[in-house]
This record gives structure tokens, sequence and C-alpha cells, in this order.
């Protein structure tokens, strides 16, 4: 039986593993369809031999449930995990990285103007960064109590340091010249700032924003095993765990991964738009 | 050092807010406090002081404000407060007793430094086989830069009970975590390394003809090392934080995380956050060990950082 298994797996791995090398050495690779194609496949392969893995090998779903258990769990509890999504995201890690985002551009601005405090900010910023922030958790929770106040201000937290340092390191990202320019036209210091300078740190901005997005559903998540309502991400999964239902664990896996991908693409959308002028957001003619 | 001064300064401001933010964040429990031992507190009421904020109670009760530094329980113990709890539980401890923060860093620390070697070996290993193989790249790449975008440290607690369940426990299953988190910076940064350098290098080794290996050890790796200290810097901070999230939810008996936890369970304020501070200060000295090693290493290959 485990030979079989192992058979098996195999030769769904050495299918898939074909089927990818003829499409990645075909003239099509460089088409958007294959681009897309082999991943899905390399993917689907992955999923398909862990199924029969742990079907044929009769592994405990204690251990390790098999994805189709998975995908009937996530959808037999959408409301609840609905609910979980609400409170996590939207709630917790949404309103953080907003109040952590705003603060950062508050304090960015202030200190642009001097270049004593920006000197001074960008070491210890990125130093801050470094940090396991999110390890102040249990104390936002006690001060805060247990709902989602206090995970919004641990992702506030996690979120601003990134935020900042790339603001201020995008503030101070333009050339002489154009800052002579600006003078020359006999702008002051406010419309230099809304003219040139912030579009001109608009790529440092959003490369924050969008280390930011992963940050913020990681604190967002992990606040919760210290305490949270009856309901939330990081409480699922951690009472699912205790419950040993690890289908449940996985479908909020899921949700997880979604929503962090989701967030991503929105900001690196909203980028694409904003900095449509950037080199690298130009579309390569292949 | 140009940037000294400005660094103190910001150190120094951030500081001061903390020890301004002492005041309100303790009155409560001080005017509770000094209540007890009889000293006059106006509002005279726990529960008319509910009604105050902690800096309108603040400025009501000036002479209470000495007492806010050097609660027993504060919720916002004072930097002083911090500094003596870690220099007591650092240096006045014996490293091997279990209220030693060596001891307890030493746990975390391990686990850290497993799954680091663990992940970027493997990081490293995948990054020469997407680089030299199409397949690989087109199947694999996607899935590596897409996975920095979940939050996988939502796994940490599934995947110690997942190893519990199979009999491994301790170290290892903290190392497995730490070294999932610095595996995909380590993948991605070394992708961009071995392909950095550019058609006209690789056609200078092919006149030379040079083997691939040859390209590989001479031209490839040499080109990827600033880009690996990029990804070691980032990879080493969040295999630090694997591990100290690893040892939250599970009921892990040392370690940095053990020790915030219990500090928060037990009502030890102090603990937590010399525990915090203690992490903090782990965290820098090994970026910046690795840093050290940047400079170094590049400077002794006539390079720049990346």
């Amino acid at each position: 039986m485990t030979g079989a298994a192992i058979i098996s797996a195999l030769l769904v791995w050495s299918v898939g593993w074909f089927v990818n090398t003829r499409l990645a050495n075909s003239p099509a690779a460089r088409s958007r369809a294959v681009q897309l194609l082999v991943p899905a496949i390399f993917g689907l392969t992955l999923l398909v031999m862990w199924e029969l893995l742990v079907r044929m090998l009769e592994v405990s779903p204690i251990i390790l449930p098999p994805p189709t258990m998975i995908a009937s769990r996530f959808a037999g509890e959408l409301p609840i995990l609905w609910a979980d999504f609400e409170q996590t995201i939207i709630k917790g890690a949404l309103t953080g990285y907003i109040v952590g985002m705003l603060a950062a551009f508050g304090v960015a601005v202030l200190a642009d103007r001097s270049d004593f405090l920006t000197r001074g900010i960008l070491p210890v910023g990125s130093f801050m960064a470094a940090l396991p922030i999110v390890g102040t958790a249990p104390i936002f929770v006690r001060w805060l109590g247990s709902d989602w106040e206090s995970k919004a201000a641990v992702v506030a937290v996690m979120v601003f340091f990134p935020i900042l340092v790339n603001t201020v390191a995008g503030l101070r990202d333009t050339s002489a010249m154009q800052r002579d320019l600006m003078r020359t036209y006999g702008a002051g210091y406010w419309p230099a700032l809304f003219k040139l300078r912030l579009p001109a740190a608009m790529p440092f901005i959003f490369n924050g924003l969008k280390i930011a997005t992963t940050l913020a559903l990681i604190g967002a998540i992990v606040a919760e095993f210290f305490g949270s309502p009856t309901v939330g991400m990081g409480f699922r999964i951690s009472t699912s765990v205790g419950q040993l239902a690890l289908d449940m664990v996985w479908a909020e896996i899921v949700v997880s991964a979604l929503a962090g991908s989701a967030f991503y693409g929105i900001v690196a959308w909203i980028e694409g738009r904003v900095t449509f002028w950037h080199p690298s957001q130009r579309k390569s003619r292949k | 050092m140009r940037s000294l001064l400005p660094v103190l300064t910001v150190i120094a401001a951030i500081l001061l807010l903390w020890v301004v933010a002492v005041v309100p964040m303790n009155m409560h429990l001080t005017a509770d406090q000094a209540q007890r031992q009889d000293i006059a507190v106006s509002p005279d009421t726990p529960a008319a002081r509910q009604e105050l904020s902690g800096i309108g109670l603040a400025l009501r009760n000036p002479q209470l404000f000495g007492m806010t530094y050097s609660l027993e329980r504060p919720r916002l113990p004072s930097p002083q407060q911090v500094a003596v709890e870690m220099w007591e539980t650092i240096a006045l401890k014996k490293i091997t007793s279990r209220r030693s923060l060596v001891y307890h860093g030493w746990v975390t620390l391990s686990a850290t430094l497993l799954g680091f070697v663990i992940g970027i070996g493997l990081g490293i290993l995948l990054a020469v086989g997407i680089v030299y193989n199409r397949a690989m790249d087109m199947s694999v790449m996607p899935w590596a830069i897409a996975s920095q975008t979940i939050p996988i440290l939502a796994l940490a607690p599934m995947i110690i009970v997942m190893l519990g369940s199979i009999g491994i426990q301790g170290l290892f299953p903290k190392a497995v975590i730490s070294a999932y988190l610095s595996f995909f910076p380590v993948v991605v940064g070394m992708v961009k390394g071995l392909r950095s350098p550019d058609a006209m290098q690789l056609d200078l080794l092919r006149t030379y003809h040079a083997s691939a290996t040859q390209g590989f050890w001479k031209l490839r790796l040499p080109a990827s090392v600033p880009y690996l200290f990029a990804s070691l810097k980032i990879g080493i901070s969040a295999s630090l934080v694997g591990a100290i999230v690893a040892e939250l939810p599970t009921g892990a008996r040392a370690g940095f995380g053990a020790r915030m936890l219990v500090g928060d369970q037990y009502g030890q304020p102090l603990v937590t956050w010399a525990a915090l501070f203690a992490a903090a200060i782990t965290a820098a000295a090994l970026v910046g060990l690795f840093s050290i090693l940047e400079r170094w290493t590049l400077r002794r290959m006539g390079m720049q950082a990346a």
C-alpha cells in the first residue's frame, strides 16, 4: 500500500513536471496564457499528490487533512469564515493599516522640514522596522481590551515604521535640478511638496505600503492569539488547533492567503495608477 | 558618524515621550494605591476617578507624579524600571536559572539559528534550481513571490501541533517555522542575485570558453553576494520573529515568547517588557552582525552593497 501510494504520487509528479517542462521550453513559453498555466499546473500537481498520499497512506486528518476535506470545510463554513474575515481583516488589519499609514505620513512630512530630523529618523526607523514588534501584542491587548481596537493598535505600530522610512527616503529623492526648477517657478514649500516631491516619493511610499500589507495581516492574526472575542481568524486558528480540527485551520489559512494576495494586489493596482510614469511600471513589449 | 547626533536626538525624543506617557497611563492605579496609604487624592472615590481621563486625573494630583514611576505592576513601566528588570535578569541571575533572560534568549536563539541555517540552505538550493531550469522557474517562482503576501506566521500553531502529533517536540518545530520564514526572502533575493550578471559579462565568459560550472562559481555566485546579504538581513529578523511567535500560542515553557506570555498571564508587566526589549536587542544584534559581515565581505570582494 505504501509502495503503491508513493509510486502513484511520483507518477502524478512526473506527468505534471513533463507537461511543465514541455510548456516552458516550447515556443509559446513567453505568452501570457502559458505563464499563468505553468504555475497553475505545478500547484495542481502538488495538491493531487497531497490528496493521493494522505488518502492512500491513511494519514490521520489530525496531522494533515486532504485538500478536498479542506475545500468542503471551506465551502461549509462560509458564514463563520466571513465573520472572522470581517473581524480580523476589515476591523483589525485595515483600520490599523490606515491609522498607521496616516501617522507615518504625518510624521514624515513634519520631519521632512528639517534635514537634522530626517537623518535621525531614517536609521532609527529602519532599526525599529526590523524589531519583533508583534511581541507588543499582549501589552496592547491589556491596554485596549480584547476586541479589534487592540489589534488595530498592534497593526498600526507594525506598519508605521516601514511606511515612515520609505516616505522619508522618498521625499528626499528629488534632484537639485528639479528643486531648482521649482524655485525658478517661485514655488513655496507647499506647492513644491505637492507638485514635485510627493509625486516623486510615490514609488518609495508604495514600496512601504506593499511591505506593510503582509505585516498588517500578521499583526492582526497573531494579536488574536493573546485574547480576542469569540470571533476572528487568529482566535479560530488557535481554538481549532486546540480541538484538532485542522481542516478548519487550513480553511482559515486559505482565507488569510486570499486576503493577503488581494490586499497586496489592490495596493499594487493603485500603485500602477498613481505611478504610471515610473520606469518600473512600463509594460515590456515582448 | 555625521548622523550620530540626529539619531541620539530622535532616541531621546522617543524616551522623553515614554517618560511623559508613564504619568497618565499609571495614574488610576497610582491613585488607588495612594488612597490605601492614606495619601489625599482628589477625587476621593474610585468611581469618580474612573470618570476622569488619565491626563485629567494627573493634573488634579501633581503630588502623585513620583509614585507613577515606581509601581510594582504598572500599566506602562517607566524606562528605568525596565532597565533595572533587564539588568537583574540578564546580568545578576546565573545563566542556567529559569529566571535568567540569557537562558530564555538562548532557547529562542538556538531555534532561530537552526531554522535560519535550514532556511537559507534550502533557499539557495532552490534559487540555483530556478536559475538553471526554465520549468522550475516558471512553476515555482510565481508561488515564491505570492507567498510573500501571505501571513505565513498564521501557520505557526498548526505546524507545532502537526509535528507534535507525530512525536517531534522542542527545538525542531520552532526551527521549522523560522526556516519557513527565512526561506522565501532568500529564494527571491538569490534568484535576483544569480541573474544579476549582464549579457556582456556572460558573453565574456563564453569567449573564455568557460563551462556552466565555472560560470556559476566564478561569475554568478560572487555576483549574488550583495543580494544574499540583503536577504540574510531580512531573513534573520523574520526567523527571530518566527521563533518568538512559535512559542506564543503553544504553551512553551522557555524562550522570549514564553516570557512575554508568562508576564502577561501572571500580571507581571515588567517581565513582558524586559523580554520584549531583550528580543529587540537580540534582533538588532543579529542584523548588526550581518551588516558587519556584509561590509567586511563586500570590501574584501571589492563590491558595493546591493
